[in-house]
């Protein structure tokens, strides 16, 4: 860089209107030894990372021969997508032999409702007890709030006599259910904060407006809360599709989710592991929740952002 | 709720009668009456924390009052819904929808009231053309500047046919130059509606400008309702003579005999309007920075006296010099032109006519 900058003023004779040192615009950065650094121990972490994936996906591409003569980092010499079509609709678990679909159509048949149900419900106990403060309201919450803290474990004998006792043990319905209460704590919460972070003032107008309790939270303040709402989603969905436990004790095996599906595929004891069945088996049951957070990644940082600073 | 109007209530556009308001233990509103003349302009000044926003609310109905009733146009409201009041209100922070445009802003008030389409649209248009809003209309208000902004807010009020509009420091938020415009454009409104107008601000020179009659509060309390040149000129005690003005009223300690104030001038009170037949006792003596005469004008005032100039601050049209009046600072505003310097003795008169007194234990006017 010039110290100087060289201006037609100077070459008139007359002094230069530029000074020494920086200016305009400053110029992009190049590359240095702190950047390098920086950058290759990121590439290396990410691989790291990446490894395991590669590994799987490589493997679920290979036939059973050439996966028994090892060298498991190395692409497949013959790609085949055999596994991958075995794994959705021909591999056996116990009774049946129709691969992971039946589990994939349970799940999407769990997920949907319960995330729909849960953060409908949730979002209305956020708004409810930032902007509809009722007797009790605070004790309420603080309830609520301890329900998150509750080991699971302690509540799954009760809840087996409860879905008993109500007709729904063994049908989708009843996990439905059962992940529609054991969301709400944590999805209140995080709806009754972003609503708190919302001006107060704003809730003021549309009740001088004229709105009511549904009016305000259907036209006011839901269409300005997509980002929570995303984020509401996202952990919802995930959450639920990645379930084990609930699915295995409260489904019975023609309504069982994805992941005792899968889990029942990968552990099954009869005749020799197919490896490739069980990658790809894997691959496709994480799927969902992967094309979640690509799909979504951006509004979901959004929404955990928007508490912090508010628009 | 009793729908009839009142005959006590004749004339008036809000009463408010006793209305008390605690948050817990802790009690904002006491025992508050306040009459407001239909068409009314009346402004709420007073410190900040005083209660202004609360009793607003109250009367919007966004606050349920502990005790005490609200009439709105003769209709006992107390229990009624915000929506159910006649009024509009317009927030410090505009309150805009962000989703909505300035046209869906505009009407959702009376969407949620189930007006015809047209009926809608006409007013809609009524209040655009009023606040210059017209090209402004299909934007969202995220691209609309602070003064756009805070017109929407008032339109959102107006289209409502409303009889009593709250404004709660509807200008702070903009700067020095739009606020005057604002201000102007606020006064012609008020007088081509002529609806009821209460307004709340701590800002003195909105409230002496835009008011028919300011309400001064203090700790809940009102400190004195009447017009601005009353209270300016004959400010009820001593809490109003401090707040209102700029700079505040000169005060000096001393005693009342007789009709005399002593203290480190002595005043004889000739001319003075007294509230109450006055009584001996320590008092306070406050004279504004410009009532006090200076030059060929304190020559031939009643009560002269001289002093020493310590500062001086040039602002332009008028000038302030600083001195000292025994223990007191002593504030006199004269002509910007005046050739006075730091350091100068001067003749200053002083007019008690002009004056306030007030008692130096209730600290009423005298
Ligand atoms: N929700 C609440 N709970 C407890 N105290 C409150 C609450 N809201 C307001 N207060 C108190 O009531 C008093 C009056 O508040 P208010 O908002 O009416 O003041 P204000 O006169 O409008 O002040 P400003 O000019 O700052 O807006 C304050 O002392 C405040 O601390
Ligand atoms: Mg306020």
């Amino acid at each position: 860089m010039a110290d100087v900058a060289f201006t037609p003023d100077q070459a008139a004779g007359r002094p230069a209107r530029t000074l020494a040192g920086p200016v305009g615009a400053r110029p992009k950065s190049r590359i240095t030894a702190k950047r390098v650094m920086i950058y290759g121990a990121l590439g290396l972490v990410s691989l790291y990372w990446l490894l395991p994936l590669w590994v799987m996906v490589m493997t679920s591409l290979k036939g059973m021969p050439e996966i028994r003569m090892g060298n498991i980092f190395a692409p497949p010499v013959e790609v085949t997508f055999q596994p991958w079509v075995k794994a959705w609709a021909e591999a056996c678990t116990g009774l049946n032999c129709d691969g992971l679909s039946r589990g994939f159509w349970n799940s999407v048949a769990i997920v949907v409702p319960s995330t729909v149900l849960s953060i409908a419900v949730a979002s209305v106990n956020g708004y409810a007890l930032v902007n509809w403060k009722f007797k009790g309201s605070e004790v309420f919450f603080t309830i609520l709030i301890f329900g998150a803290f509750i080991p699971y474990q302690v509540m799954i004998y009760p809840i087996v006599v409860i879905l008993r006792e109500i007709g729904l043990m063994g049908s989708v319905w009843g996990l439905v259910l059962v992940h529609t209460v054991f969301g709400m704590p944590i999805i209140t919460l995080l709806f009754r904060n972003y609503f708190a972070s919302l001006p107060e003032e704003l809730f003021k107008a549309a009740r001088v407006d004229g709105a009511g309790f549904w009016g305000i939270f259907l036209r006011v303040l839901v269409p300005m809360s997509l980002p929570i709402f995303a984020v509401a989603m996202i952990l919802q969905i995930t959450g639920i599709w990645n379930d084990f436990l609930f699915g295995v004790i409260y489904t019975k095996p023609d309504t069982y989710p994805m992941t005792v599906q899968l889990n029942n595929i990968v552990n099954s004891t009869q005749g020799v592991k197919e490896y490739n069945v069980n990658m790809a088996a894997t691959l496709i049951t994480g799927l969902v929740p992967l094309s979640i957070y690509l799909i979504s990644g951006k509004l979901f940082v959004r929404g955990i952002a928007a508490g912090a600073v508010k628009g | 709720m009793l729908d009839q109007s009142h005959p006590a209530l004749d004339g008036q556009s809000v009463s408010i009668r006793d209305l008390q308001l605690d948050f817990g233990s802790v009690s904002v509103l006491r025992d508050l009456n306040l009459d407001i003349h239909k068409g009314e302009f009346l402004v709420l000044l007073g410190a900040s924390g005083c209660g202004k926003s609360t009793l607003l609310n109250c009367i919007a109905g966004l606050l349920e009052p502990t005790g005490g009733q609200i009439f709105i146009e003769g209709k006992n409201v107390t229990w009624a819904e915000p929506s159910e009041r006649g009024i509009g209100m317009v927030f410090q922070s505009y309150a805009l929808y962000p989703q909505m445009t300035v046209e869906g802003n505009l009407s959702f008030g009376l969407k949620n009231a189930r007006l015809p389409k047209d009926e809608i649209a006409k007013r809609v248009a009524r209040a655009a053309e009023i606040l210059h809003l017209g090209p402004l209309l299909k934007r969202k208000p995220a691209a609309l500047s602070g003064g756009q902004r805070q017109r929407v807010a008032i339109g959102r009020a107006l289209v409502r046919d409303v009889d009593v509009f709250l404004f709660d420091e509807p200008l702070s938020n903009l700067d020095a130059k739009l606020r005057a415009e604002l201000r102007v454009e606020l006064k012609r409104l008020h007088n081509s509606l002529d609806s009821t107008m209460i307004y709340v601000t701590h800002d003195q020179v909105e409230a002496m400008t835009l008011a028919d009659r300011i309400a001064i509060m203090k700790g809940g309390v009102i400190q004195q309702l009447a017009a601005p040149l009353e209270i300016y000129n004959r400010p009820a005690n001593l809490y109003v003579a401090d707040f209102i003005g700029a700079p505040p009223m000169n005060l000096l300690r001393g005693d009342l005999r007789g009709s005399e104030f002593r203290g480190a001038v002595t005043v004889p009170m000739v001319g003075y309007d007294f509230a109450a037949p006055p009584r001996d006792g320590a008092a306070v003596f406050g004279i504004r920075p410009e009532h006090v005469l200076v030059g060929e004008a304190a020559a031939t005032a009643p009560v002269r006296t001289e002093v020493t100039v310590e500062i001086v601050e040039p602002m332009g049209a008028d000038t302030l010099l600083w001195t000292r009046i025994g223990e007191d600072d002593f504030r006199i505003r004269i002509d910007g032109q005046t050739p006075i310097r730091g350091g100068d003795r001067i003749t200053i008169g002083l007019d008690p006519a002009r004056a306030s007194l007030f008692d130096a234990a209730t600290e009423l006017r005298l």
